[in-house]
């Protein structure tokens, strides 16, 4: 096209036209894009969906989830499910929910060794016994059992043990302790105390529970879970001290939001509370 | 009636393939039996040979997921036997995807709708933008873009494991087939489709044209779903050679001059023509 600079029409020459077309690539592939990642980002977010056994922490199982499906077509119980659409859960993924159906903690892990991309990690639901490794579904930490205890009766003084004794792991990951009941002066209170140590989120405690709504329910660990921070030693207990010294310090974090003002201050001032 | 089957015998064989799949897989979860267990995203054939989808396992990588030999075995298994053999056949022998778009397809030629419609202008080329938006928002959401909103694993898993408000993603495809874009989805949008036709752009089976035959009856370019493949037809014999080619067969069997069909790409004699 040569140009001409008396006539009205825009000169369109094979430049411009590339140039549009690739701006226009561009530009749609932007647009797209920008819908599409905020969209994912929406939908991955599930805070409160428990794992199978030995799943990665969940950013990193949700990059190596392949959605195959496997690990809920070799449970034996048909407690793993996918996540279809509508569920508002990572679509595609496997989860559980206690309360319709528990995990039971088979002790051959059925549906972890099948998944093809490691995102259920064999090694993490493994010990090593006489240099052989061998599967411990004791050591998956799908979710930690919390106890609401204005709903548990255990805590009103009536008697129910239902979540100890259905626990699989009775008396180390739901014990019972005893408390003098003062408001009667002659009974005791049972009390459910889970060891987050040992809990393993399997969920019969939900499922076995008895009020109407599951006084005693599995979350997330990092939902049910604060953190204390590395520095603080248990001085009463053996070792505790010597793990310090094995930490990296540059690692370490002494100061929180909290700590940076003086404790007078960080409690009174109202810093913060107004805008002003 | 033989005519029939005659002129629909790669039509009914890929029926019957996608329908023996489908129930093979839902036959796994719901019956135990262990042919092809898990779903066209992942799956184990007879309990011992992994498959994974390529393309998928590509976003995991993308997203930065450090995965098992085991999945990536398998994605090599697949992407060998459609990029070396087989073309891109997963689009119409085994996508439960391409029987939705069918119908689409043909209701659109049964209800003239070509002839009335306003077009709606998207290239083919947008699915090849696609792919690379795909990849990039894998990186930014570190998950599997396209395994996210994929209708096609939607579907699938919906027929394994329950559909869900998946229906309502298999059906926007059906509409959209149906009243925006003809062959829309598989020909224009769908990324996993655009990858095969990337991989596959050498593979040995395809579909050839002897030209001296040819009555420029064009019946085989009314129900390709890759028109512009065709070109080469009544023009000059020899392979078809773009990988966008489904190798669906419709064209052979639309054909009544024997001027259409299958073999092995001829890669000794030099003469073949129609390069893209």
């Amino acid at each position: 096209m040569s140009t001409n600079p008396d006539s009205k029409k825009p000169n369109i020459t094979k430049r411009r036209k590339f140039f549009s077309n690739v701006a226009r690539g561009v530009g749609l592939t932007a647009l797209g894009g920008m819908v599409w990642t905020g969209y994912v980002e929406e939908a991955k977010s599930a805070p409160l969906i428990l794992r199978p056994p030995g799943a990665k922490q969940e950013s990193d199982f949700l990059r190596m989830c392949i959605k195959c499906g496997q690990c809920a077509i070799a449970c034996p119980f048909d407690t793993l499910l996918i996540a279809k659409p509508g569920d508002n859960k990572p679509v595609g993924t496997p989860f559980f929910i206690p309360k319709d159906i528990p995990c039971y903690m088979c002790t051959d892990i059925p549906c972890v060794p099948v998944c093809p991309t490691g995102a259920l990690d064999e090694k993490s639901v493994s010990s090593i016994v006489d240099g052989e490794s061998i599967l411990d579904i004791n050591k998956s930490r799908m979710g930690l059992a919390v106890v609401d205890e204005e709903s548990c009766i255990a805590f009103w003084g009536i008697q129910c043990d239902a979540c100890y004794r259905v626990c699989p792991l009775l008396g180390e990951a739901i014990f019972l302790e005893h408390r003098r009941n003062e408001r009667t002066g002659k009974h005791a209170f049972l009390i459910p105390i889970v060891n987050s140590d040992i809990c393993t989120g399997c969920g019969l405690c939900e499922r076995a529970c008895v009020t109407e709504k599951a006084a005693i329910f599995v979350l997330p660990h990092n939902v049910a879970q604060g953190s204390i921070g590395a520095h603080y030693i248990k001085g009463w207990k053996e070792g505790d001290e010597q793990r310090i010294e094995e930490l990296d310090m540059d690692d370490v974090i002494t100061t929180t939001p909290i700590s940076e003002l003086s404790p007078e201050d960080s409690l009174n001032l109202d810093t913060g509370l107004f805008d002003d | 009636m033989i005519d029939f089957i005659r002129n629909h015998r790669f039509l009914i064989l890929r029926r019957l393939s996608q329908l023996t799949l489908l129930v093979l897989y839902f036959s796994a979860n719901a019956y135990g039996l262990s042919i092809l267990t898990g779903t066209l995203s992942s799956s184990l054939l007879l309990g011992v040979v992994p498959l994974s989808d390529p393309f998928a396992v590509l976003q995991m990588l993308a997203a930065g997921a450090a995965l098992s030999s085991t999945v990536l075995v398998g994605a090599l298994i697949v992407f060998l036997f459609y990029s070396m053999i087989a073309g891109r056949s997963f689009c119409s022998w085994v996508c439960p995807i391409n029987m939705v778009t069918d119908l689409a397809n043909w209701l659109r030629r049964f209800l003239y709708l070509n002839k009335t419609e306003k077009k709606v202008f998207i290239g083919r080329g947008a699915r090849y933008w696609i792919i690379g938006l795909t990849l990039i928002v894998s990186v930014i959401t570190s998950v599997a873009a396209f395994e996210m909103i994929s209708p096609i694993s939607m579907l699938h898993r919906g027929v394994v494991f329950g559909m869900g408000m998946g229906v309502a993603a298999v059906l926007s495809i059906f509409l959209f087939d149906l009243f925006a874009v003809e062959n829309g989805w598989c020909g224009h949008i769908c990324p996993l489709g655009a990858f095969y036709s990337v991989s596959s752009r050498f593979s040995l089976i395809r579909v050839k044209h002897n030209q001296p035959n040819c009555t420029l009856c064009m019946k085989c370019k009314g129900v390709c779903p890759e028109k512009q493949i065709l070109f080469l037809v009544g023009k000059s014999s020899g392979d078809v050679s773009s990988g966008e080619c489904t190798n669906c067969g419709r064209c052979v069997e639309v054909c009544d001059d024997d001027a259409l069909s299958f073999g092995v790409r001829n890669y000794i004699n030099k003469k073949r023509i129609g390069e893209i």
